[in-house]
């Protein structure tokens, strides 16, 4: 076992200072205080090889499914190799989790992938290893990325039973190196390793968003979500160079070892330096892009083109929240700026996300679109959540967001599975009473209940923690955070509303529903179709995962499972920040519980007044008796121009086609001309003279005689002879 | 090798008519060399034509074994043993092609083929 750790030197370097053996105990004491300061006076662990087995093994899947590709199969193979592979990695992730002791990082090293030396000075080294570094955050990160996974498969072996063969193949193939490349983005021990996996999900988003390559927008909107995410890629990607050039590693122990002592790599003072504050900016830009913030958003929603597991799983779960994870993976970095400017970036753009994305969200009729738009609004609280110093909070936020969304695109993929590709909800109503559909409306209540906040969901829990830390940590600190907790606040009724909107319109009422585009056939006699076992299982399976992320706050210390996971990583945050903030002169964290069931019970009794079903138990306040008109209509009527902006996403993606798309456009045009005209003309015309030339003299000279060519030939040589002669004699 | 050895090696040849140097063959190789050219260059029988082409060539070879014994190794027998084996089967080839020719023809003379006039 192998011991390298900054508390071991920091105690041998204060022994030695003292002298003295007696006062070791408490100097001892003292400098694991000061470690964890910075969060990085985690003790490190030699792991097993066989951990390198976790993302290996789906990306062993990606080739298995490619052989059968090649003898193109026909069966449902791709899928249980798939779901059988991940299963696996899960199960080693759980081995690996239970055998963790709960306080130290675990290390394997399978190779070295890069090491370059260029000289002997601090800086001048470039080392990565294929190397994984499991602490808390990593670990949890796993569990549930392994897990959702391979649930996800077995889903997605039903749901996507219409295109066996190898189209069925293609889509197992990248979901596998899907999970390869989020592992590796987690579960890498260097900045290198992040990237990899970072481009690779990157990768796999777009071919699993432009599944469907023969319907346009789909294509569209796989070019566009690569394309918006090279823009955040450039941030991460010169937020990467850049620590390299001032912290002479990319490594995450030495990275984190060299914070810690304040200092660049080449003894200059941290806190006076311009790269504390502009690396995390930068790799605050990469993290906006993956994670679908600020201005980088557009490229979410539009991926709710591809499959219906595909958004669930890469475009809800998991991959989005990579972003999160770089964020507080990189948390000592952005805590050792002393102004917080990142951070406070951080805060508002998280903030301001959130309420714009459930704005659009309340005034959309596609289900899945408002999940989409939920999802950025989630995201939205998890930065809040680090940005105001509650990494616990924002993790556990990831986690619960992880469960529950998955569940409801699910439940709407089970719709859209049965119906045809249906997701208008002014086409759908009463699910409930449709033969087949019951276990799919309860799961779809349960994830809506944890989305609203409803008391003791598991949103509500981690929800309630990203708030109320916004209001503990003071003004002084993260410019404005008590402004940010209260317009989270307000989005949390935002976001109760717009979900109780999709299920008090969708799942109950009156049964009427009409065939979406996929239909093949009359749709006179069209009969929806319940999902059957393998969507039923993963449906009953996920609602039961939300209930049970409930329960992980109340384990373990103070807050909670996902707390004690947090405090083991580098991810955790100093207590010395004089968080000591009040709301109502109470406790934020223990009157949140009242104020956000307040603000969550408001937009489900909104929700209901405006679309609720006729006599629908427990809530008599609906009139609602048919799908298409609500008591929402004349106000949506009323305030027509704000109603319409809304439902047109605030034209943001006109605004970007106008000012960013359309100049590139026009200069394309341009140099497409100059192109032709200039660079092809000049090369044509330096190309056409030999033609001509040869025309000319080709007319004399090329007269096909044997005897003619002799001559040139002999008197060619009897030149070079002459020249050689006179030149060399 | 010793000087001594050298210099007997590079010794004339005393012939009846003479001392026999390097530049007697050189002289040889150059008059075997002028011939072929100029039979080339002159005649428009395809056959003569590739006879003169082999003159050319073994004076070439000449010329090389002179060089290898003046210097007294065996790269210039060497190359000359290579070109034998090469202008065997380039003449097996060449006079293969001129019956062919002929047959087109009926004729040998080079001046009847000029398709490739540009």
């Amino acid at each position: 076992m192998r011991m390298t750790t900054i508390t071991e030197a920091i105690i041998s370097a204060a022994l030695a200072q003292h002298g003295s053996s007696g006062a070791g105990e408490a100097v001892a004491a003292h400098a694991a205080g000061v470690a964890e300061h910075a969060g990085a006076a985690l003790t490190s662990v030699d792991g097993p090889m066989w951990l390198g087995l976790i993302p290996l093994l789906p990306l062993l899947g990606v080739v298995i499914i490619a052989i059968l590709a090649c003898f193109n199969d026909k069966s449902k193979l791709p899928a249980w190799i798939s779901v059988g592979l991940i299963g696996v990695s899960f199960i080693l992730t759980l081995v690996t989790y239970l055998g963790w002791d709960g306080h130290s990082v675990i290390h394997t090293r399978l190779w070295e992938w890069i090491g370059l030396s260029w000289g002997d000075h601090p800086g001048q080294t470039l080392s990565s290893g294929f190397a994984f570094y499991f602490d808390g955050l990593s670990l949890l990160w796993m569990l549930f990325v392994t897990g959702l996974a391979a649930l996800i498969g077995l889903y997605a072996s039903e749901y996507m039973e219409h295109d066996l063969g190898l189209g069925y193949c293609r889509f197992f193939a990248a979901f596998c190196l899907f999970v390869f490349s989020m592992s590796c983005l987690v579960m890498g021990d260097n900045l290198l390793m992040l990237f990899l996996g970072w481009e690779g999900v990157g990768l796999c988003s777009y071919l699993l968003i432009g599944y469907f390559y023969k319907k346009k927008t789909a294509v569209d909107a796989g070019m566009k979500a690569f394309i918006v995410n090279r823009v955040g890629d450039l941030g991460l990607l010169m937020g990467m160079l850049l620590t390299f050039t001032t912290f002479g590693t990319v490594e995450y122990d030495a990275l984190f070892t060299q914070i810690h002592a304040g200092t660049t790599a080449s003894g200059v003072p941290l806190a006076d330096t311009w790269q504390v504050w502009a690396i995390p900016l930068l790799l605050m830009g990469g993290a906006f892009g993956k994670s679908a913030q600020m201005f980088f958003y557009v490229w979410l929603p539009d991926a709710m083109e591809g499959p219906t597991p595909v958004s669930a799983l890469i475009h809800a779960a998991t991959m989005v929240t990579a972003g999160v994870y770089l964020v507080a993976r990189m948390m000592p970095l952005y805590t050792a700026d002393p102004n917080h400017v990142a951070l406070t970036a951080v805060t508002w753009g998280g903030t301001i996300t959130a309420f714009w994305a459930a704005t659009i969200a309340m005034a959309q009729y596609d289900i899945k679109r408002i999940m989409g738009y939920s999802t950025i609004s989630q995201l939205g609280y998890m930065f809040a959540g680090l940005g105001v110093l509650a990494t616990t909070g924002g993790v556990f936020h990831v986690f619960t967001h992880a469960f529950f969304k998955a569940t409801l695109f699910l439940a709407c993929g089970a719709v859209m599975h049965g119906f045809a590709g249906q997701l208008d909800m002014r086409k759908l109503s009463g699910l409930w009473k449709i033969p087949g559909f019951q276990i799919t409306v309860i799961a779809m209540l349960i994830g809506c209940l944890n989305l609203s906040g409803f008391p003791f969901t598991g949103g509500y829990f981690s929800k309630d923690m990203i708030i109320a830390e916004a209001f503990v940590t003071p003004d002084s600190v993260i410019w404005g955070s008590s402004w940010a907790g209260w317009l989270l606040l307000l989005t949390a009724g935002l976001t109760a509303y717009y979900t109780f909107r999709v299920f008090f319109r969708v799942f109950v009422g009156p049964v009427v529903y009409e065939p979406g585009e996929d239909l093949h056939g009359d749709a006179e006699h069209f009969h929806p179709h319940g999902p059957k076992w393998a969507i039923n299982l993963v449906l009953t399976l996920l609602a039961v995962g939300c209930i049970a992320s409930a329960g992980l706050y109340f384990v373990g210390g103070e807050h909670g499972w996902t707390g004690g996971m947090v405090h083991a990583s580098s991810a955790v945050v100093e207590t010395g920040h004089g968080k000591h903030g009040l709301l109502f002169g109470k406790n934020p964290h223990e009157i949140m519980f009242y104020i956000s069931a307040v603000f969550g019970f408001g937009g489900i009794l909104l929700a209901a007044w405006f679309h609720g079903p006729v006599g629908l138990a427990g809530l008599l306040i609906g009139n609602r008796t048919k799908a298409d008109v609500v008591r929402m209509d004349p106000i949506a009527r009323a305030i027509r121009p704000i109603s319409t902006w809304a439902e047109h996403k605030w034209y943001v993606d006109e605004f970007y086609h106008l000012v960013l798309v359309t100049p590139l456009k026009v200069f394309a045009y341009l140099f497409s001309w100059f192109d032709k005209l200039v660079v092809d003309g000049l090369v044509n015309l330096f190309g056409g003279m030999p033609k001509v030339g040869s025309d000319v003299i080709g007319e004399t000279t090329q007269t096909g005689v044997l005897h003619d060519y002799a001559q040139r030939m002999i008197a060619g040589v009897a030149v070079v002879l002459v020249v050689v002669v006179l030149v060399v004699f | 090798m010793t000087d001594a050895v050298l210099m007997l090696a590079q010794a004339d040849f005393p012939t009846p008519m003479g001392v026999l140097t390097l530049n007697h063959y050189l002289f040889v190789s150059t008059a075997m060399f002028a011939l072929g050219l100029i039979g080339f260059m002159t005649r428009r029988n395809l056959i003569i034509m590739f006879l003169c082409t082999e003159l050319m060539f073994q004076a070439a070879g000449l010329a090389l074994i002179a060089f290898g014994r003046y210097h007294l190794n065996f790269d210039g027998q060497t190359f000359v043993i290579f070109i034998l084996t090469i202008a065997a089967a380039e003449a097996a080839m060449a006079l293969a092609l001129v019956v062919l020719l002929f047959r087109r023809r009926e004729s040998l003379d080079a001046d009847l083929w000029a398709e490739l006039k540009g």
